[in-house]
């Protein structure tokens, strides 16, 4: 790339200015954060008596109060306000953007999609992480195995999608194919494939591809270690009770995990509800593909309809509340009984 | 390759019982089994493997053949990378290059500054005594229910105008708006419940000997912050600065909202959501983009596997 630059000095130069420009705001910023609390910590740290300790819990602890205050918790409690008024804010409109969300045919669409999608891409995608995680252990080489399944989970959504996007591609059958998949099933006799992101249903569970190919590595991760913590003296018990193969896995290794293996299906799911970045770049929502989080934005910053929009904002919160409560009880089960 | 046996290696660490493992392992074996981990290897990496490929071939061949024809006349240019990253085309007027800036500048501050204020928190919730102190971090882990979609527009209202009771401003319009500061602060707010929680379980299991031994000798608690705490709780702070850079560089939805599409504030990934419609059917050069995109994460990925892991497992709860 440095090559590319050298060969053209104008856009070398009008990179490097805006590279400077930009580089020298975030050394300003992080001087300016660092700074400050430097300052403070000195100021603050020379206070001795009764004051210090309530000082030491305001300096320490008030920056994430503050910002969770106003990045979290007032934005929720004003957006569920919002949601009871008109789509301008302008006056009371109670329960209706509720009973918009629920009674309109196209959301209707789109909360099926939704349901579609919670149930299928996090099943899968657990159920393809467990089997790789029990399966891969004995084979040479697991590691490379294990790194290459687990390695979609650092590319980006948007990312994902187009490798996506590029495979799902379709030319008419009497072109050469450029994507992967028509090219495929062309050579295994199917002489004329849809043209895959246009048909629906099918296009909503090749959009779950994505999904399941980014998260399979994740649920494979913790389960592995799941299975790899299970107490010897367990598998040996169940050992010389006969116990073998099939048997040994659904009768010890699958309870042994099961509280880890829900809490990453919860996991998940909890992905899988307010995905938005898939369905954005693979279809805008159309060919009916819409889901919840993406007619939220569509809603709110496209239409600029704020109190359907937030309407359906807190839908997506009523939904992710049980499975995110259910994950924290039992981290904390966890952590106590450690 | 030492980082590709990283997953191994921690996975292994979570315990030391060897051989029922390996029981449980001859078990289940089988040449059936082996055949399946192969392809599905194979199938999870092909896609991106056709990304790369396509990325370096010419704009005629990739526009008429598939990519797997490559390998029977290899013809390799870097000309779409140099088309992607400084001229553009098809109508798009920048190239990519400020953008690439632009993730790298919100992306330092994104995680620097949330590692910086949740050790804080954590350590005043883990060693300074007061009243309440459950409470607060129990507020403040619970607050993961919270999705972002939630946050969105009163923090935009706020970013663009302030926040106002009837009519007296509580906060003034600072003019935030286009510049780094809307992303840098949202980024910050919405990892500071998993940041804090991780952190402090970290924190919290420091030997109290140390502490009351730096009490006994003056130093307060500003100074056991900064001289224990934070080398001390290094490991787990980097494992999360992983955890948030990756999640920050790829964010979409934040960097969508808070910094349109302008090439003076807009992140990398939401400029390649844009490109992704603009390009149309041009995929030698939206390839290329998105491997640009790629590169980044996927170097940070296989270098620091082990702690990316670490913290993965930690807290695999992220709202």
């Amino acid at each position: 790339m440095t090559t590319a630059i050298l060969a053209d000095p104008v856009l070398a130069d009008s990179g490097l200015t805006d590279f400077a420009s930009k580089f020298g705001q975030v050394i300003a910023a992080l001087a300016i954060f660092l700074g400050v609390l430097g300052l403070i910590f000195f100021a603050a740290g020379r206070a001795t008596g009764r004051l210090s300790r309530p000082l030491a819990v305001l300096v320490f602890l008030g920056p994430a109060v503050l910002l969770l205050l106003i990045g979290l918790v007032i934005p929720a409690v004003r957006t569920i306000y919002l949601s009871l008024k008109s789509d301008d804010s302008s006056r009371f409109v109670g329960v209706k953007n509720y009973d918009w969300a629920f009674t309109t045919s196209t959301i209707h669409q789109v909360l099926i999609n939704t349901a579609e999608w919670i149930v299928v891409a996090p099943l899968l995608a657990t159920g393809l992480g467990l089997a790789v995680a029990l399966l891969v252990d004995r084979l040479k080489r697991q590691a490379l195995y294990k790194s290459l399944i687990f390695m979609p989970m650092a590319i980006s959504f948007v990312g994902a999608s187009i490798i996506w996007k590029f495979v799902y591609d379709a030319r008419d059958p009497s072109q050469p194919q450029v994507g992967l998949l028509s090219q495929v099933v062309i050579a295994l006799g199917w002489s004329h494939p849809p043209n895959w992101i246009l048909s629906h249903p099918l296009n909503n569970f090749l959009l779950m591809v994505i999904l399941i190919w980014t998260q399979t590595g994740f649920a494979m991760v913790v389960l592995s270690a799941a299975i790899k913590a299970i107490p010897n003296e367990i598998v040996e018990a169940a050992r010389m009770d006969g116990a073998r193969g099939r048997r040994l896995l659904v009768w010890v290794t699958i309870p042994m995990i099961r509280s880890t293996l829900i809490v990453v299906l919860a996991t998940v799911m909890i992905t899988t509800l307010k995905i938005f970045d898939i369905v954005r770049t693979m279809t805008g929502g159309n060919f009916g593909t819409q889901v919840l989080a993406n007619e939220m934005y569509s809603q709110s910053f496209t239409e600029f309809n704020y109190g359907r929009g937030s309407a359906l904002a807190v839908i997506l919160f009523v939904a992710v509340l049980p499975l995110v409560g259910y994950n924290i009880v039992q981290l904390r089960k966890e952590r106590s009984t450690k | 390759m030492s980082s590709v046996g990283a997953v191994e290696a921690v996975t292994a660490e979570s315990t030391r019982d060897e051989p029922p493992a390996k029981l449980v392992r001859r078990t289940f074996s089988n040449p059936i089994a082996s055949t399946l981990i192969i392809v599905l290897t194979i199938l999870w990496t092909v896609p991106t493997f056709g990304l790369l490929v396509t990325s370096f071939r010419p704009a005629e061949q990739v526009a008429t053949t598939g990519w797997w024809t490559a390998f029977v006349h290899p013809t390799l240019t870097l000309s779409n990378y140099h088309t992607v990253l400084f001229v553009g085309g098809y109508g798009v007027s920048n190239g990519l290059l400020p953008y690439v800036i632009n993730s790298l500048a919100i992306t330092i501050p994104g995680t620097v500054f949330p590692l910086v204020i949740a050790s804080m928190a954590a350590y005043a919730l883990a060693w300074v005594k007061f009243k309440g102190s459950d409470i607060v971090f129990f507020t403040i882990f619970a607050l993961q229910v919270v999705p972002l979609q939630m946050a969105l527009i009163p923090l935009l209202q706020l970013y663009s105008g302030g926040a106002h009771i009837g009519s007296v401003a509580v906060i003034p319009n600072l003019h935030l708006t286009g510049t780094y500061w809307p992303l840098w602060l949202s980024h910050t707010m919405f990892a500071m419940p998993l940041a804090v929680f991780l952190l402090h379980n970290f924190i919290a299991q420091l030997p109290r000997e140390l502490m009351e031994a730096a009490q006994v000798d003056g130093a307060g608690h500003f100074k056991i912050f900064r001289t224990i705490v934070l080398p001390l709780a290094a490991p787990a702070i980097a494992s999360f600065a992983i955890f948030q850079f990756l999640w920050v560089w790829n964010d979409l939805l934040v960097g969508l909202t808070f910094a349109g599409g302008t090439p003076a504030v807009a992140p990398l990934i939401a400029r390649l959501n844009q490109l992704s419609g603009s390009y149309g059917s041009h995929w030698e050069l939206l390839t290329a983009g998105a491997f640009i995109s790629m590169l980044v994460p996927l170097a940070v990925f296989f270098a620091l596997q082990r702690y990316f892991v670490r913290g993965l497992l930690a807290g695999s709860v992220k709202g």
